[in-house]
């Protein structure tokens, strides 16, 4: 079988594979570094016990989660308060409840967000008490 | 050599019986939820401790008591809801707004009328309408219809098709054709704000009765010519005033049946 254009094609096939596998030779041996994430606000300083609504681990994975829940349960259910498993109650809010503690949006929200591609439109309806004119 | 005739229907058998089990078990254990996520929550809502108890929300409108050029109950609504004014009519959101009695009931009006009855300036909200045809057309059920007869908003769902919009007779429906946040004089962190692409409108002030306050264009008018109340109470202040009053609802013959009435 007779390749015409031999060259061309198999120095374009060749380009295509260099492209297509670049990011891949290109970040070898490199890592990002794991976001910094800033627990160190007045507020949670000022905690007795320093802990969030749930367990850190559970946060962790499961807060967009708890999230959505609470979300659907104040807009829909009307329920406004939550129980925590031992027995602290919390009234549901993203930027009273929430960001009361974790004012650091910048440090603490957005950081992990970024290393991890997720982007939530929380923010283009909830305000960020800090960033109010 | 395949299986023979005798384990082919063997198989078969036993995969028909795997249908029939309940589908926990025949997908193993579900996965365990962490107690956090699983804990109930209180019964909360409507009749939570340090809410206002209402079965059926309602207002009333004393327009004879408005003051002229009055725009108290306009400017307290917009203010605490963070409600833009993108400052032309095409653009306009609202959720509280003033309209000629002429507009406000077109049926009612005809030209022997006193001009100052004609022109008067009613306001405009959303009827929270016990058959709210918003609600019917909601492809998202983002709008719905709340078991004490506010008709709410889920704005995460809102996909902006407007249907609402054209559904309600009312014109109580705005939609945020550019994002609202550049055009909103003060911005009261305590309400979120909307984005583009979304309708909104007046919710009754449901997260100020939820804290057992009265929604903020009734706190803020000094003539004290909106009342608020529970129409299923029968010794409530909006039940005492349709009680006394003649009063009329906006386009009843749409069988929307409206829960703003007013007084004229």
């Amino acid at each position: 079988m007779k390749l015409y254009n031999r060259g061309i094609i198999l120095a374009g096939i060749a380009l295509f594979l260099i492209v297509l596998t670049f990011p891949f030779w290109y970040g070898r041996g490199k890592a990002v570094p794991p976001p910094d994430l800033k627990l160190d606000t007045a507020a949670i300083a000022a905690l007795n016990e320093k802990l969030c609504v749930a367990p850190a681990a559970f946060m962790r994975t499961d807060h967009m989660h708890l999230l959505t829940e609470w979300r659907d349960g104040v807009v829909r259910e009307g329920r406004r308060t939550y129980s925590a498993a031992d027995g602290r109650v919390f009234e549901i809010s993203l930027t009273g409840t929430c960001l009361k503690c974790h004012d650091n949006k910048e440090q603490f929200c957005d950081r992990c967000h970024d290393y991890t591609g997720a982007k939530p439109n929380c923010w283009s309806c909830h305000i960020i008490p800090k960033e109010v004119r | 050599m395949g299986p023979t005739r005798r384990d082919f229907l063997k198989m078969a058998g036993l995969s028909t019986l795997c249908l029939a089990l309940p589908p926990r078990l025949a997908h193993g254990a579900a996965k365990v939820e962490p107690s956090a996520a699983a804990a109930p929550l209180p019964a909360a809502g409507p009749g939570a401790p340090g809410s206002l108890p209402g079965r059926r929300w309602a207002m009333v409108a004393e327009v004879g008591k408005c003051r002229a050029d009055c725009r108290d109950c306009i400017d307290a609504c917009h203010g605490a809801h963070n409600v833009p004014d993108f400052g032309n009519p095409k653009d306009d959101v609202h959720w509280i707004g003033q309209a000629p009695m002429t507009q406000v009931f077109p049926a009612g009006a005809h030209p022997r009328l006193p001009e100052n009855l004609r022109n008067l300036p009613l306001p405009v909200l959303c009827n929270h309408c016990e058959n709210p045809p918003c609600v019917r057309v909601c492809p998202t059920k983002a709008t719905f219809r709340r078991a004490d007869g506010i008709v709410a908003m889920d704005y995460h769902r809102c996909i902006g098709c407007r249907f609402c919009m054209a559904a309600c007779p009312y014109g109580a429906r705005s939609m945020n054709w550019r994002d609202p946040r550049p055009f909103i004089a003060r911005l009261d962190p305590a309400f979120p704000t909307r984005t583009q692409g979304v309708v909104e409108k007046c919710n009754f002030c449901e997260e100020r009765l939820a804290k057992g306050v009265l929604p903020a264009c009734v706190t803020a008018c000094k003539e004290k010519a909106l009342t608020f109340g529970d129409l299923v109470e029968p010794r409530s202040a909006v039940r005492e005033l349709l009680g006394k009053h003649f009063s009329l609802r906006r386009r009843p013959e749409l069988g929307t049946e409206p829960q703003v009435y007013y007084i004229l």
